[in-house]
């Protein structure tokens, strides 16, 4: 029996599916439920006992330090967000409004300029400018407004300006990508309404931009959330986030349980912020 | 120990050192099995030898002499912390490593695991290796020789000599006083440490125990309370070196003797009360297919002039195990090394806890509370 068309064209339609759907399957989907399941095994006497427990996930909730851990994470990361977007719409909307078009896209490589640099090395170059003999604590000591050092480096504010740092650049991208793609009709048409230069902007560019803001809030939330190496080097350790806490339970006692349960509390909490932004979005309307 | 920092010139080295502790850091996230680094070999080299080690190792003056002399190639992966290792020696196939290093502490953990081929005693210059740090009990069992104690060196106190008070760095207890508040950084292992903070309150690393828990967590707290920062190795070589904390609780030579030409300022002691000794070890696999090559590799690390090579290797350096390194080290590096002050240190210093599975948890707890406060 011959095949229908459509039978073929979903043949075809499958076949063009199957490598990414193999791929998926292989790299995420397996080793997920393996991490499921290495969370609900423990590790006792120094041997990975297999059998099913919820001693973990338990412990999570037990341990104040483990629990804070992830308190820290979310303060942090939200923190870091909010801070992004308040600092990379105004620079993106510069770029895209008051920038000369033949200079927009040289504009936009000096802003994201600082992505060409190892990201360790970025962290520690903070370090350095944020340090008691760093260059800021050093001018403002030369200028005289503060007479002793002040303490930047080693907390959490250091975290927050070394991420803030790199993920305006991420979130200047994906709200400039949205703001030049807005027809000029919008504002006409706004202004023919009666709508001063600020009602238009906050009545319509912003609901209009909100994809490009939550995209990239979203990127920053669930880069931010997951990182270590920010906060390793600049937190000073006076703080723990909880990838950093996943990574003391491999460093000496392999503990494999216990890092795979918090790393899939970890990743409950970025599911949590993606169905937040989803239905805000109504993506799935698209 | 788990990793050491740079050896080299801060100014020099820093950046390198940032690239290497990336890459181990890397590694260690994605324990990716079979990855190796291989480090410069010769043009036709017959045979391959594969070793799993500390970043010291991986220095092309220590390993080249080798390869030369036996025509072989030896692929090197370094990483960071034991559960690392064992994870990646789990994900490998037997007979894929030929060569270990391991904490000293863990030997025994690593013998547990029927990882570790049997030495023959008489392969190994064990007579000219100094005494304290043989370490029988950790490199043998039941009369059998597993490993072997190749470098070792102090966790104690760092400091510059020019902001603080040196006779102050001899008093253990200085680390949770308020005298130096907001000048202190803490090293982030929680084994030297705790053991530190045990010599402090009178305990002997030995016999740390359960019930000597409420005291520590008690001064864990403290010393968090007038310190700066807790930071790993990079991070507390440059505080140290760029002057953001004066003290280093848990660094050593390790930490400022290859800075000692350009940092004079810098320097280290062992207090009254002690200090914690750390000590890494070499064996050779016991899945290898190349045991005689494995233990001729091994036996060339803890020959005089591998020593040598060994203790001042371009990741870091301190105090070679075998005695006769001495006759290939230059006057001004046994000088960096304090070559001749090595009988009092080892007299006054004890190896670091080794713990059982369920204390070592709760030293981790302890300390992880600590970072929290």
């Amino acid at each position: 029996m011959s095949m229908t068309l459509e039978q073929s064209e979903q043949r075809k339609a499958w076949g063009f599916v199957a490598p990414a759907l193999a791929w998926t399957l292989a790299f995420f989907v397996v080793p997920f439920l393996f991490m499921v399941a290495m969370s609900l095994w423990s590790r006792q006497s120094g041997a990975i006992v297999r059998a099913w427990n919820l001693d973990n996930y338990l412990a999570f909730f037990e341990k104040a330090a483990l629990f804070k851990g992830l308190v820290n994470s979310l303060e942090i990361t939200l923190i870091v967000t909010v801070l992004s977007v308040v600092l990379a719409y105004p620079l993106a909307w510069i770029i895209a409004e008051r920038v000369p078009k033949r200079f927009q896209r040289m504009a936009l490589i000096m802003a994201v300029l600082p992505f060409w640099t190892s990201y360790v090395v970025r962290s520690y170059s903070w370090l350095l400018v944020l340090s008691k003999n760093g260059v800021v604590n050093q001018t403002l000591m030369t200028v005289g407004l503060v007479g002793e050092p002040l303490e930047l480096a080693s907390n959490r504010t250091a975290t927050v300006i070394g991420f803030t740092h790199f993920f305006v650049m991420l979130l200047t991208l994906t709200i400039y990508a949205n703001l030049i793609q807005l027809s000029p009709n919008y504002r006409r048409a706004a202004a023919d309404l009666g709508a001063n230069a600020f009602e238009t902007f906050w009545h319509v560019i912003v609901p209009l931009t909100l994809p490009g803001i939550m995209t990239g809030a979203f990127l920053t939330f669930v880069l931010c959330i997951g990182d270590y190496v920010t906060p390793q080097i600049l937190g000073g350790n006076n703080e723990l986030v909880l990838p950093q806490i996943i990574m003391l339970q491999l460093g000496r006692r392999a503990d494999f349980p216990m890092a795979a349960a918090l790393s899939i509390i970890l990743m409950l909490a970025v599911t949590l912020a993606y169905v937040l932004c989803a239905r805000w979005l109504k993506i799935e309307r698209a | 120990m788990s990793v050491k920092p740079e050896g080299n010139v801060m100014t020099s080295s820093m950046k390198g050192a940032f690239a290497r502790r990336f890459l181990a850091s890397a590694a260690a996230t994605s324990i990716a099995a079979g990855s190796f680094f291989p480090v410069a070999t010769p043009a036709f080299a017959q045979e391959e030898l594969n070793a799993l080690v500390w970043c010291d190792h991986t220095d092309p003056a220590l390993i080249e002499p080798f390869e030369k002399a036996n025509d072989v190639k030896v692929n090197l992966k370094d990483y960071e912390g034991t559960g690392a290792a064992l994870s990646i020696l789990e994900q490998s196939q037997p007979g894929d490593w030929d060569v270990l290093v391991i904490d000293g502490v863990d030997v025994q953990r690593a013998v547990g695991l029927d990882l570790l081929a049997e030495i023959p005693a008489d392969a190994l210059p064990t007579a000219d290796i100094f005494p304290e740090v043989r370490m029988e009990a950790n490199n043998t069992k039941d009369g059998k020789t597993y490993a072997v104690t190749e470098k070792f060196g102090y966790n104690t106190i760092s400091y510059d000599k020019t902001k603080v008070d040196p006779k102050d760095m001899q008093d253990l207890t200085m680390i949770w006083s308020d005298k130096y508040k907001g000048r202190i950084a803490l090293y982030d292992y929680y084994l030297p440490m705790i053991g530190l903070v045990g010599l402090g309150l009178g305990k002997k690393t030995a016999e740390l125990s359960d019930a000597d828990m409420p005291a520590i967590t008690e001064k864990l707290s403290a010393m968090k309370k007038v310190s700066k920062q807790v930071s790993d190795v990079v991070s507390s070589q440059t505080a140290l070196a760029t002057g953001e904390v004066d003290i280093l609780v848990g660094g050593g030579e390790w930490i400022t003797a290859a800075l000692s030409g350009e940092k004079p300022n810098l320097d280290w002691t062992v207090p009254d009360q002690g200090a914690v000794r750390w000590a890494q070890s070499i064996g050779v696999m016991k899945a290898s297919k190349k045991q005689d090559l494995a233990l001729k590799f091994v036996q060339y690390i803890v020959s005089p002039e591998g020593q040598a090579r060994l203790a001042t290797s371009s990741c870091y350096w301190a105090m070679p195990a075998n005695t006769k390194a001495g006759d290939h080290l230059t006057d001004a590096q046994k000088t960096a090394l304090r070559w001749n002050d090595q009988a009092e240190y080892l007299k006054k210093t004890q190896l670091y806890p080794i713990p059982s599975a369920e204390l070592d948890q709760k030293m981790q707890d302890a300390w992880t509370d600590m970072m929290q406060q």
